[in-house]
């Protein structure tokens, strides 16, 4: 058989074909929220609109606590996971922070010691 | 004949067409990254390209899980913008040159390259943030646009060798369009950021500056590592140099480094910009 499974990589969830099944629903789901009347659904009645779109019990709950890793775990794709943040207004350090354990302000800090400084301009 | 006269790297943050929309160019967090682009739009309005083949990745706006393509070409003589969500402003739409996309596509599966062939597709940020940057204020409506997109999202997704050689393929195409128009070739995205899980926020500025000094003397050195190779150097997104890499791919021969410009991180994503000349190409 050909060897095509991808090595772990630590604290990353590789959204492949496994991933892209189990997390169908909650992704068509999240992609959904392209649409302001869409958000403007999900924001009037949550639960309702989840059941629609036929998110596991887990996934719902996941929404539910806003945690955004073991919606990760559950299939999520953070392409769609982004359309869903946006309802909220949390941009992607606020959701860099929440997966990482991180506030906020400790998540921007935490980019800035990796790279500014290393600016080239030429 | 049609002549690639450069190609053209650039990074398609939505936080940095909210940037635009704000005003906040000169801000101190922006403007190192801002400061790269006057000089790349000169060099446009001097050569004044007709045509811009550009590489992206839809992120959900138009080709969501339940058809996917590895590998698709718009083929419309135009592209429309749209709500992706979380607040970018959409734009109006980007003009599309159907007759060098057949003519591409005809090349491509006759060199056994199979892409989906698009008709009617919206374009995401990452088509439009580009765009946007290099031709501000909706003056990218003046140029013909051919977006290729390259899926970065959903594994199993093309080895970056493939990406290249699919950019290859592609440059043999134009240059063998039997029409006297000037191409620049566009490459977005990347470099290294991660998005999701815990190791989101990841950066390597030594990897991303090796891929750039490569994307000039040798890009095939970039294509010996595998997509989880880059997952593992640069985070979750870097997959995204496959843009980088089927532009670059267009582009025969040695090429020089005209301009260049490094920032990181603008949002979570350290931003390359380049701009390379093809050599054989001056004259």
């Amino acid at each position: 058989m050909t060897d095509y499974k991808m090595k772990a990589v630590e604290g990353t969830y590789h959204f492949d074909g496994e991933a892209a099944t189990k997390g169908f629903h909650f992704n068509k789901m999240c992609y959904s929220f392209n649409s302001e009347e869409n958000r403007q659904a999900f924001r009037d009645d949550a639960e309702a609109y989840m059941t629609k779109y036929k998110l596991t019990e887990e996934q719902k709950q996941a929404v539910r606590d806003h945690d955004i890793n073991r919606m990760l775990e559950l299939g999520g794709s953070i392409y769609y996971m982004a359309k869903f943040a946006g309802i909220f207004g949390w941009n992607m350090q606020v959701i860099g922070g929440m997966q990482s354990g991180r506030s906020t302000e400790e998540f921007i800090a935490y980019l800035e010691s990796q790279g500014r400084g290393k600016t080239t301009n030429g | 004949m049609a002549k690639i006269i450069g190609g053209i790297t650039t990074s398609h943050i939505p936080a940095i067409g909210v940037a635009m929309d704000k005003g906040l160019e000169e801000t101190d967090y922006f403007k190192d990254l801002f400061a790269i682009y006057p000089p790349i739009r000169d060099w446009l309005t001097e050569e004044k390209p007709d045509i811009a083949v550009l590489f992206y990745n839809d992120h959900g706006l138009e080709m969501w899980l339940d058809k996917k393509p590895t590998f698709a070409i718009g083929a419309a003589p135009e592209y429309e913008n749209a709500d992706e969500g979380w607040g970018i402003k959409p734009i109006p739409p980007v003009t599309g040159e159907t007759e060098l996309s057949w003519h591409i596509v005809n090349h491509l599966i006759e060199n056994d390259f199979d892409p989906t062939v698009c008709q009617d597709i919206k374009v995401d940020h990452g088509a439009t943030v580009p765009l946007t940057l290099l031709w501000p204020n909706f003056t990218y409506q003046g140029i013909k646009v051919i977006p290729v997109s390259i899926n970065c999202e959903r594994h199993p997704m093309p080895k970056p060798s493939r990406s290249y050689a699919f950019g290859k393929a592609i440059g043999e195409a134009i240059r063998c369009w039997n029409k006297d128009q000037k191409v620049v070739v566009l490459g977005t995205g990347g470099l290294s950021h991660q998005l999701d899980g815990q190791r989101a926020g990841i950066l390597n500025a030594d990897f991303d500056n090796w891929c750039m000094d490569k994307m000039v003397t040798d890009p095939e050195a970039i294509t010996q590592y595998s997509n989880v190779d880059l997952i593992e150097k640069g985070g979750a997104q870097m997959v995204e140099i496959a843009m980088w890499l089927a532009m670059r791919g267009c582009i025969e021969g040695p090429v020089e480094e005209r301009l260049r410009n490094y920032v990181s991180p603008i949002s979570n994503t350290a931003v390359g910009v380049q701009l390379l000349i093809p050599e054989n190409e001056q004259g």
